[in-house]
């Protein structure tokens, strides 16, 4: 028999096979697991941003009702948290490390650091203990803004990094860009913040640990992007307890946005719980207000921006001075956010010969930051992007010819900047190998009526409105990365960053695919299965993708960086490829033909000229895994493993343009049109892609115009709720208009590029130059975000001279 | 999440929960929960014992009293009053599809809001432009009051220990009037940084006879901007004139402050929004 292999799945717009049940409430997230006799954990946070603890009194809370067992710091034998990502790839790096332990011993260091742990036969309980625990506080002064931190007379948070300073990190060519900067034309300069982000995915995090006393082993259920990572870092960094006597498994994961790539204190602190009351399972989930305090926050950025130009608009030297706020202690990759995922890639898609940047990293008392959707490339964007805008108006150029004279052009790839981009020491280099920028962003001229604006921008202002246009024209560094590259520029524990993949074909055909990465919503059942099915012929009804268990998974890095499309599919289709090779030498022995002869037409073997000798992928397999009759040497079962490690990281980029109107009297901002191309290579399926730009689009529009997480200077959360913390919603959008440009990625064999950060990363400079562009006509040449109307309303008050 | 325990009771009949009102005075009413259950789980907030009368029978529905007013039972919910004659009145049709959510619209109830006392509520202002009456029983008897007056601060009202809101009547319909309600709001919570409740009577050639205006979120309560009226009654409804009198929108009044709008932007606003809600209403009229 013969299948018929017109219709393949790759590059469909298939609706998503994992949505039917998480639509139906049949998700499993952590928070459903519920294991026989199992006990509940509830955390004593700390309601002083920094302060000595004197003393903890748990006798009242051990005796009150349900009360299992309480935990203090001391009782915990645990080393700290490990720092995976310190500042790298420079010479003389110093990094001055603080890491968070299970439970705090040395005092807090933020609002919401953990102290104490009540353990309980059920929630309430263990929060009604955990309410009874008293502590002898001594407060001492607090410390929330980076720069300030540095400053002498700041409070001093840690005996190792004085002055608040966690490492002084510079990339770039000093001299150069300083003599760039002495011969240039014209020089702009500007202080910009890019404001501190709670990262609110719709599922908090938690964690269930379980110590089997039998067995003398630990299963950790955990809402993870890196179950496998944390299995590491948890035994062989953490705990001491031997690799293979922990298990680790993230069951549905809902959203994370970075978050939950990290190593968090509570995974400890479930492990060694249900060690002490002797192997009963402990269930930890945080509240919302938890997840506002106590889990990563990201951005906060404060940033002094030289660019220097020539008349032409052309920059001819970018030179940057950034503090980065990274908490009271050091979150997993903190140090790396701001430095590799930043510093190296601030020039952008542009030519800019000279780039310098320095960043100090910085301890407050504020809770970490570290990866929240795009990482360090928004931060870059942002700066890069208000350069072009700056140039643009201190030169009366239109800010899109700007970009289009600074554009690298078609001819300049493979591309290695000058930010250090290929020049970690002794490392691997990576370049930025393919782009054509000048296409996008014409068809995003087009769609948004470039044209047209002027008139338009003078019809608003007949109406007591300001109306406003914004372009970024952006790149990110995806698909993350090559191994020897990432261990270059600082990755602390040597870690590579491969992937894998497993493919098992069963004796029935039916088809099971275990992979590294790990969803938190992305649909990757639904598009490893249009790769498989694409690359074995076989219907995607009889591909099952399984994911998250150290048990049952090849080991892999997890997912975030965008790097799944591009590194585990790769993986992937390597296995696909072993599949095939295997079972074309089958074919061969059960057509009696030479292995070169039997040729592959999806799930069809047949011999080459003969086109009724033929066996399809399903015969084949049920032969190979009875293994009766196998040819020569050949093993028994179709069960192929591949690991993947990328030559290069992938290079999405594209224009984004919004349109803003403001309301002269209060200040108000409102988003009118939004207009995103977008080159993400080719697509494995156009309807994810379409989702995944829609929310990093939301995301990046919501931190210019809405989101900030404000402490006051006693390290007090201001917007420490939903009710204080405005996130976007649907409703504040107007539809968003998407197109693309398809320049196919030459690092995977697909052409795919990644795109679950590419919204986040372009639309806040977007949305900020439109809103610039629109109060220029007052004068106004910056305005730090978010633009909320008080904001808004009090530089136009300004700009006019009046009171504000 | 998890509320402090506390004790719950569900009375039959608004005599059993006036009885258990006046026989535990720290006891606190639970109606639509839309704003108590949030601060319970929160731990913003700790009760000895609930009184829930939501499911009490009376006290929820529109009905049209014999000269023309509307009664409005306290376990109305926003949505029910959309639904009934009251949505002819401007202020609750601009006010009520905003507030909240479709949850908190199908749940929260007009009793309770008033009760409540936000300071950043919607419906006071509106009930006070509208000079909106209010019932309210005890064991000892029942009792009638304008709203004016009945708030008495943040979350805190002319109600006394052993009292229930039962009803809330409004005035019947009048040709001579318009009404509008604006609110800027607060974009996480959506509560008002500055609403404004106006409702104007005309007055001879195309002037402004009398007006009605209140404003929340301003102050510690919802409050009526008596020197805007004052400028308004009498006026001839001119641009220059509405401006004019919303200049007065925060006379007297101690403005509130916070991350979201300081007291310079609440007052600026505060003024911007009276003008807007008068020409609003005034439009409505015309």
């Amino acid at each position: 028999m013969t299948i018929d292999t017109t219709a393949d799945p790759l590059g469909a717009a298939i609706k998503r096979v994992e949505d039917p049940r998480f639509i139906t409430g049949n998700g499993n997230y952590l928070d459903d697991i519920k294991l026989p006799s199992m006990t509940y954990m509830s955390i004593l946070r700390s309601p002083y941003a920094h302060a000595n603890i004197r003393s903890i009194d748990t006798a009242a809370a051990a005796s009150m009702p349900g009360v299992v067992a309480v935990i203090v710091g001391a009782d915990i034998p645990y080393n700290p948290l490990p720092m995976a990502w310190p500042a790298g790839g420079v010479s003389g790096i110093q990094n001055n490390v603080n890491t968070p332990r299970a439970l705090a011993t040395d005092g807090v260091k933020w609002t919401g650091e953990g102290v104490a742990a009540v353990i309980a036969e059920t929630p309430e309980q263990a929060l009604d203990a955990t309410e009874a625990i008293v502590v002898d506080w001594e407060p001492l002064p607090a410390v929330v803004d980076a720069e300030k931190a540095t400053q002498p007379g700041a409070p001093q948070l840690h005996e190792n990094a004085p002055n608040n300073v966690v490492f002084e990190w510079q990339v770039g060519d000093k001299a150069g860009t300083d003599a760039a900067f002495e011969s240039a034309e014209v020089i702009v300069r500007q202080r910009i913040v890019n404001q501190r982000l709670i990262p609110n995915p719709m599922e908090v995090r938690g964690d269930i640990g379980w110590y089997n006393p039998g067995m003398d082993e630990y299963t950790v259920w955990m809402s993870s992007q890196t179950p496998h990572i944390q299995r590491l870092l948890l035994t062989a960094f953490v705990t001491g307890i031997p690799e293979h006597k922990v298990r680790c498994i993230s069951p549905d994961v809902g959203g994370a946005f970075g978050t939950k790539i990290f190593c968090y204190a509570d995974m400890a602190l479930v492990m060694f719980a249900s060690k002490l009351i002797g192997g009963r399972p402990v269930k930890w989930v945080e509240t919302r207000s938890e997840n506002y305090q106590s889990t990563t926050h990201g951005r906060d950025h404060i940033t002094y921006l030289e660019a220097a130009a020539n008349r032409n608009g052309e920059v001819q030297g970018l030179r940057v001075k950034t503090y980065a706020n990274l908490g009271g202690r050091l979150s997993t990759i903190g140090p790396g956010v701001p430095t590799t995922l930043y510093g190296r890639v601030l020039a952008g898609p542009y030519k800019i010969p000279n780039v310098h940047c320095e960043v100090t990293g910085v301890y407050t008392n504020t809770v970490f930051v570290d990866a929240y959707r795009g990482a360090g490339r928004p931060e870059a964007t942002y700066v890069v992007e208000r350069a072009m805008d700056l140039v643009a108006d201190e030169l009366g150029i239109d800010p899109a010819d700007v970009r289009r004279r600074n554009f690298l052009p078609n001819d300049a790839f493979p591309y290695d900047n000058p930010s250090g981009l290929g020049t970690a020491a002794g490392g691997a280099k990576i370049y930025i190998d393919s782009g054509n920028y000048e296409p996008a962003l014409d068809k995003a001229l087009g769609m948004i009526g470039y044209d047209g604006i002027e008139a338009a921008k003078a019809e608003a202002r007949r109406h007591g409105k300001f109306l406003g246009v914004g372009l970024s024209t952006y790149i990110e560094v995806c698909g993350v990365a090559p191994s020897k590259w990432i261990g270059a520029v600082g990755e602390g524990w040597g870690a590579a960053m491969w992937e894998s993949a497993n493919i098992k074909m069963h004796l029935t055909g039916k088809t099971v695919v275990t992979v590294g990465t790990q969803p938190q919503g992305q649909g990757h059942e639904t598009t490893y299965a249009q790769i498989v099915a694409h690359e074995l012929g076989i219907p995607m009804d009889d591909i099952v993708v399984q994911h998250s268990d150290t048990q049952g998974t090849p080991f892999g890095y997890g997912t975030y960086g965008s790097r799944t499309s591009s590194v585990g599919s790769t993986a992937a289709i390597k296995a696909a490829g072993k599949i095939r090779e295997k079972a074309r030498k089958m074919a061969a022995h059960m057509l009696e033909a030479a292995v070169d002869d039997i040729e592959i037409d999806g799930a069809n073997y047949s011999v080459k000229g003969s086109p009724d000798r033929v066996k399809t992928i399903q015969e084949i397999a049920f032969a190979i895994d009875l293994g009766f009759d196998p040819p020569e040497g050949m093993e028994p079962y179709l069960d192929e493993t591949a690991y993947h490690d990328t030559p290069n990281c992938t290079w999405p980029f594209g224009t984004h343009i919004a349109l803003v109107e403001i309301d002269e009297e209060t200040g108000h901002v409102e988003l009118k049109r939004y207009v995103a191309v977008d080159d993400v290579g080719k697509k494995i399926n156009p309807m994810i892609v379409d989702g995944q730009l829609h929310g990093g689009i939301a995301q990046g529009v919501g931190q210019a115009l809405w989101e900030g997480a404000i402490y006051d200077d006693q390290g007090q959360l201001l917007t420490g709720s939903m009710l204080d913390y405005t996130l976007p919603r649907a409703s504040f959008f107007p539809n968003l208009e998407l197109d693309e440009t398809v320049t196919p990625s030459p690092v995977n064999p697909i052409g795919v590029k990644g795109v679950g950060e590419a919204g986040a990363i372009a639309s806040t400079a977007a949305v900020a130059n439109a809103v610039i562009d629109a109060l220029s006509p007052l004068g106004i040449r910056h305005l730090d975000m978010p633009y909320t109307p008080q904001t808004v309303w009090r530089a136009i008050q300004g700009a006019k001279g009046g009171q504000a | 999440m998890i509320p402090a325990a506390f004790a719950y009771r569900r009375p039959a009949s608004i005599e059993e929960a006036l009885g258990m009102l006046a026989a535990e005075p720290g006891a606190k009413v639970l109606a639509g929960g839309q704003s108590l259950l949030p601060l319970l789980k929160l731990r913003l907030a700790a009760v000895d014992t609930l009184v829930d009368i939501g499911r009490l029978p009376g006290l929820r529905g529109v009905r049209e009293l014999g000269d023309g007013r509307l009664a409005v039972g306290a376990l109305t919910t926003y949505s029910d009053l959309l639904e009934s004659p009251a949505k002819h009145y401007g202020v609750l049709r601009d006010a009520l599809p905003h507030i909240g959510d479709v949850q908190v619209r199908n749940r929260g109830t007009i009793g309770g809001a008033i009760a409540h006392s936000d300071p950043a509520s919607d419906l006071p202002a509106c009930l006070l432009a509208l000079d909106a009456e209010l019932v309210i029983r005890s064991a000892a008897g029942e009792r009638t009051t304008g709203v004016d007056g009945f708030f008495e601060g943040a979350f805190t009202t002319g109600l006394q220990p052993g009292e229930l809101l039962t009803e809330i009547r409004l005035p019947g319909p009048r040709d001579d009037a318009g009404s509008a309600y604006v609110a800027l709001q607060q974009s996480a919570s959506g509560y008002a940084l500055v609403g404004v409740a106006a409702v104007v009577f005309s007055g001879p050639r195309n002037g402004i006879a009398g007006a009605a205006i209140a404003l929340t979120g301003v102050g510690e309560h919802a409050y009526r901007a008596r020197a805007v009226e004052a400028a308004l009654a009498g006026s001839d409804g001119s641009p220059a004139s509405i401006a004019a009198a919303a200049a007065h929108a925060t006379d007297g009044i101690e403005v509130a402050s916070d991350i979201h709008a300081d007291r310079a932007y609440r007052t600026a606003m505060a003024e911007v929004y009276t003008r807007r809600a008068i020409e609003a209403a005034l439009a409505r009229l015309r």
